[in-house]
């Protein structure tokens, strides 16, 4: 019985071998393990054997069992193991290189510039204000210390509207409101569209976009004026700039100033950029007049503070390397769909 | 306007200094430079040069064979000039020497070597006259350089006129003097005058100013016997690199003493000037200035008059009748003060700015009206001392300003300027640029001089300006603010707009545009758009831009229409303002507003206007957690769909609109394509108090999906149905989605899926079938059928 055993493993090793699908291995399973299957027989057949081999063939034929069903087992995990590598070997490789949906939006690139200085003056804890763009004489020019005769009023410079007001010539038009709604203490920006009457070219707009801040409270002076512009402007351009003043008169501001940076493309050695100057004249401040604070309901005895105005669109143009300002309000999307996310 | 240093040299002491530092001091202190140049310069070996001999050239009518001595030794010459003779010395460049930056080699001109040039003063730089040669006077020394005899070489620079608006003071060399001679820690020099007190026993002139109110002060002299007629050498040279063209003495005096002490000054021919009235004329008439223009001048200008007739316009020039001419040898001379707010509106209306009327627009100190005569005097006797004072001073002083004087203590300038500086200092800078200061220890006082404080100087914070801007800005040690700490007040606009746009460019894939806050009356009617009345820019760029626009619609179809070719699928959107017409109180009714428009050649209008209404649900939703409601309403605009027009509201406050376009205006637009647009309320919409989360603990158990397919006719809408289900609480029904809608038959068809659920336990499809009855039968009411 012994050499049955031995024969019928060497059998089953055998048959294993050639049983390379699933059902063959099932089918083998069966012929050894099923109901009728060899080592189920062989196990039937134990009864017969004499008592003193009884034991031995006993352990025999069910290690053998094992042996089949591990065999079984191992057979199954062969063939579903090389049926995953065929799988994968036969599976299509994606093309990666291949031009992928691109329906994108776009920002105006004027959003894009004031986000990046919003997110700026909101870290130093400046509020952020929206203003009108139709205002009255007062916000525009008086109380902003302009004269009834200044010549920013006239006509050519001001789009006058049939209802006696006017569209507002500059962000310094929210500034009296801005002071009354929020007092003193104050740090504010006022991003907004402003308007001038003049015929536009590459270069000129009627319609174009400013930014302006104020900061208000107590001994606010010059020097801190000059570390302010010059701390902000270096997180606007993203490196040290040096900034620079020129006396320079708006009404609004005494004493007010032409603020000049290094010029960013020769860092202030002269280049054909800033006209062999080495500086570019960036915006316009100064310490706010007192006639300013008084008409905004702030004591210029008790409070000081400064004003600056930057040109949004010049920013943006500058960023960007728009040399035409009159795309900005084209809605070509020619030109405009370039400005994706940051 | 241009500076000449060695002009500035008559006034302050600038030698040893180094101008060009000094210049950019300048423009960090006073105004900005914008360009520097340094005159004769281009000049080499230019010496007097005496023509010994001319004789015809051979091969040439024109030119001439000279012998010219130049002082060490003589010179065979080519010359063409036409005023060549002998005995006759000129400016003459050796040959090796250089003008206008040209060497002048030996050269052979129709066939006869030429071994240097005579000049004309064009080339020499010093004026425009092209004419002939420069003919020297005939004590000139032979053999002597060009540039020791006359101030040729001289450092000029151009100050923008825009920096100098708020400084009356600085329109002349003087002004521009005292603010080196602050700069520069030197001395400036008295104004040389002629005290005009000896003519005092002399008539007045007939001065009569009738208008007060324009006309500050009106000062005249009288002088006769005037017999030079041209203006020394370096006189023109100054005027010439000043940018003014020499005329004759008297005219050249004028213009000279204005840039000078920017006093304008106007020289009338005494012989048919020798009265004056000031007055405005009745009515318009024409009047003939002396560049030769007839003008219209009219009620509100100034006039300069004499027995009745105009002579001038006051204070933006003379006219021809009475203007100076070549055998003039008397003259009236005018030194007056104009108000500057009616010489700029003058000079406004009548299109004519003059180097006067730029001066008087910027209100100059009526204080200089008399010095200005007293130096003009001078100059003139220096020049021709035959000439003959024949009136005395006659000074009309109609309006003073105020005097002006301030005090303040040091705390003051401390806080204002965040730095130390040292009290001497502080009157050392007030002192130099011409004010009276004094410090008693605590306050200072500070008298601040008439020609600063016309408009210039009237608050103690001028002050700091003046102090801060000689110590100079780059050498301020600069500090941080010491600021309390509160919260930023973001205001919700601002907010809601950036929340909005991310939306719309991020998830929608649209483009953000800006256009104007007008409509563009031919691009309204190249699209059938009728355009809206409403209030008017009083003096547009054109007349089809006069009209504010009250809505977004018109610019963005517009902008739709000029991008077509961009891609056969695109939107577009705005958050801009518009003007809804006048408020009670006269004002404006501005609001901002989102404008949206959606283009395709793809898709069908019906799919484009179910995503503006996605678009608006998500804004609402996303941006204040509202559920927007929409509504089909009337057209507002003409171009609007009368069918397919929806107004979107929330909480029973309308918000916007959306519409497909009217048949008509879509043709024009684009037959192959669909487009819709809308516009929402943003100021509104802002205002809205976004909703609290309503959270509601999940379901453990899963729901159960039951899709209802429903017929129903054209008109009912999918608000109608949805008070089916309106009975059922979010916890059982917790959503409702559209999963088809189409027409077949003439009747509207959508499925819905209604989403069924349970905290306790898995519904079973029996479980909810009742709710699903109730549902079935309700929308049977109201029309609408199960499709079987």
């Amino acid at each position: 019985m012994k050499e049955t055993i031995e024969a019928l493993r060497q059998r089953f090793e055998s048959e294993l071998r050639e049983a390379q699908n699933s059902d063959a291995v099932e089918k083998l399973r069966v012929a050894y393990l099923g109901k009728k299957g060899s080592v189920t027989e062989l196990l039937k057949g134990l009864k017969s054997v004499a008592g003193d081999q009884k034991k031995e063939m006993g352990q025999l034929i069910n290690q053998l069992k094992r042996q089949v069903e591990e065999g079984v087992a191992r057979q199954v995990e062969a063939i579903r193991a090389a049926e995953e590598e065929r799988q994968i070997a036969s599976a299509e490789q994606y093309d990666v290189t291949l031009p992928v949906n691109q329906s994108e939006g776009s920002y105006h690139p004027i959003t894009l510039v004031q986000r990046q200085l919003e997110e700026i003056f909101s870290s130093m804890g400046f509020t952020i204000e929206d203003y009108k763009e139709i205002v009255t004489d007062y916000e525009c020019f008086e109380a902003v210390n302009i004269p009834k005769h200044h010549p920013a009023r006239d006509m050519q410079d001001t789009y006058y509207l049939s209802n006696g007001q006017l569209l507002k010539t500059h962000t310094s038009a929210a500034q009296n409101a801005i002071m009354k709604k929020y007092g003193a203490p104050l740090r504010a920006v006022f991003p907004g569209r402003c308007f001038r009457n003049e015929a536009t070219d590459a270069c000129h707009e009627n319609t174009f976009f400013q930014m302006e801040g104020l900061m208000i409270d107590k001994n606010i002076s010059i020097s801190n004026l000059i570390y302010f512009m010059k701390t902000m402007l270096s997180q606007v351009f993203e490196r040290d700039i040096t900034v620079r003043l020129r006396p320079g008169f708006f009404p609004f501001v005494e004493p007010g100033f032409e603020l000049d940076i290094s010029c960013l493309i020769c860092g202030g050695e002269g280049c054909p950029s800033c006209k062999n100057s080495g500086w570019l004249e960036l915006c316009p401040c100064g310490m706010i007049h007192p006639n300013v604070l008084k008409m905004g309901g702030i004591d210029p005895e008790e409070y000081t503070g400064f004003a600056f105005g930057l040109g949004l669109t010049r920013l943006a143009m500058m960023k960007y390397g728009i040399k035409d300002i009159r795309d900005l309000n084209s809605g070509s999307l020619k030109a405009l769909s370039q400005f994706k996310h940051e | 306007m241009l500076i000449s240093m060695n002009w500035i040299g008559d006034f302050v002491d600038l030698s040893g200094l180094d101008l060009e530092a000094l210049i950019h001091r300048f423009t960090l202190s006073t105004a900005e430079v914008e360009d520097v140049y340094h005159m004769g310069e281009d000049l080499r070996d230019v010496v007097a040069g005496k023509i010994l001999s001319v004789e015809n050239h051979p091969n040439s009518k024109k030119l001439h064979l000279l012998k010219v001595d130049g002082g060490d030794k003589i010179y065979d010459v080519v010359c063409g000039a036409p005023n060549v003779r002998e005995g006759l010395i000129v400016p003459f460049v050796k040959e090796g020497g250089m003008v206008a930056g040209q060497e002048i080699t030996c050269a052979a001109i129709a066939g006869y070597e030429s071994h240097g040039m005579c000049c004309s003063e064009k080339e020499l730089g010093i004026s425009d006259d092209h004419s002939g040669l420069m003919e020297l006077p005939e004590d000139t020394p032979v053999g002597r350089d060009i540039c020791e005899l006359y101030a040729i070489k001289d450092t000029v620079f151009e100050v923008d006129n825009k920096s100098l608006t708020n400084r009356p003071d600085l329109w002349g060399h003087y002004g521009i003097a005292r603010e080196f001679a602050a700069l520069s820690g030197r001395e400036l020099k008295p104004l040389e005058t002629v005290s005009l007190e000896a003519f005092d026993q002399l008539e007045p002139i007939q001065i009569d100013v009738k208008d007060q109110e324009l006309c500050y002060r009106y000062t005249g002299l009288k002088v006769r016997n005037i017999q030079k007629k041209v203006s020394p050498v370096d006189m023109r040279i100054r005027l010439f690199y000043c940018g003014s063209r020499a005329i004759n003495l008297l005219a050249d005096l004028t213009n000279y003493l204005m840039l000078e002490m920017g006093q304008p000054m106007h020289a009338f021919d005494c012989a048919k000037v020798d009265q004056i009235e000031v007055k405005r004329f009745e009515a318009p008439f024409q009047f003939t200035t002396l560049d030769g223009q007839e003008r219209q001048v009219d009620e509100n200008t100034l006039m300069i008059c004499s027995k009745g007739e105009p002579v001038a316009i006051a204070g933006i020039m003379g006219g021809l009748d009475s203007e100076i001419e070549d055998d003039t040898d008397s003259l009236l001379l005018e030194s007056a003060n104009f108000d500057a707010v009616s010489v700029r509106k003058s000079s406004t209306r009548l299109g004519l700015r003059t180097d006067a009327s730029m001066r008087y627009e910027k209100t100059l100190d009526p204080e200089m009206t008399v010095p200005a005569i007293g130096r003009f005097l001078k100059l003139l006797l220096d020049i021709d001392p035959g000439a003959q004072v024949i009136s005395r001073l006659t000074d009309v002083y109609c309006k003073r300003y105020p005097a002006v004087s301030l005090e303040f203590d040091k705390a003051y300038v401390d806080r204002y300027t965040g730095i130390e500086i040292a009290n001497d200092r502080i009157l050392e800078t007030l002192h130099a640029l011409g004010f009276g200061a004094s410090y008693d220890g605590e306050l200072f006082h500070v008298d601040v001089p008439s020609w600063r404080s016309t408009k210039d100087v009237t608050i103690k914070a001028d002050i700091i300006e003046e102090i801060t801007r000689i110590y100079g800005y780059d050498n301020f040690q600069i500090t941080t603010t010491h600021s309390a700490l509160y919260p930023e007040k973001r205001s919700p606009g601002n907010k809601t707009d950036n929340f909005a746009k991310d939306i719309l460019v991020q998830r929608f894939h649209l483009h953000e545009v800006h256009s104007y806050i007008w409509f563009d009356a031919k691009k309204c009617k190249d699209l059938g758009l009728a355009l809206e009345e409403n209030v008017k820019l009083l003096s547009p760029q054109s007349p089809d831009l006069e009209t504010l626009r009250t809505n977004m619609g018109p610019t963005l179809l517009s902008f739709v229409n000029e991008n077509k070719s961009f891609a056969p699928d695109f939107g577009l959107f705005e958050i801009g303002r518009v003007c809804e017409g006048v408020k009670e109180d006269g004002l404006c009714n501005e609001r901002k507003k989102l404008g949206l428009a959606l283009y395709s050649r793809t898709r069908s209008e019906k799919e484009l206007y179910l995503e503006l209404l996605e678009i608006l649900t998500a804004l609402g939703r996303d941006i204040k957690r509202a559920q927007f409601t929409f509504r089909n309403v009337e057209p507002r605009h003409g171009w609007q769909h009368p069918r397919n027009t929806a107004s979107v509201s929330f909480d029973g406050q309308e918000l916007g609109w959306l519409c497909a376009l009217h048949p008509a205006v879509a043709a024009k637009l684009d037959k192959k394509a669909s487009v819709v647009c809308a516009q929402l309320d943003m100021d509104a919409f802002a205002a809205l108090t976004a909703a609290d989360i309503a959270y509601r603990e999940p379901s453990r158990f899963p729901g159960i999906d039951i899709d209802l397919s429903l017929v129903m006719p054209q008109g009912l809408t999918y608000a109608q149905l949805t008070p089916a289900w309106e009975d059922l609480d979010q916890d059982t029904l917790t959503g409702v989605t559209l999963i088809d809608s189409f027409q077949q038959n003439g009747m509207k068809s959508i499925t819905l899926r209604f989403a069924f659920s349970s905290g306790e336990r898995t519904l079973s499809k029996e479980e909810v079938q009742p709710w699903v009855d109730a549902i079935v039968e309700k929308v049977g009411k109201v029309g609408a059928v199960l499709r079987s």
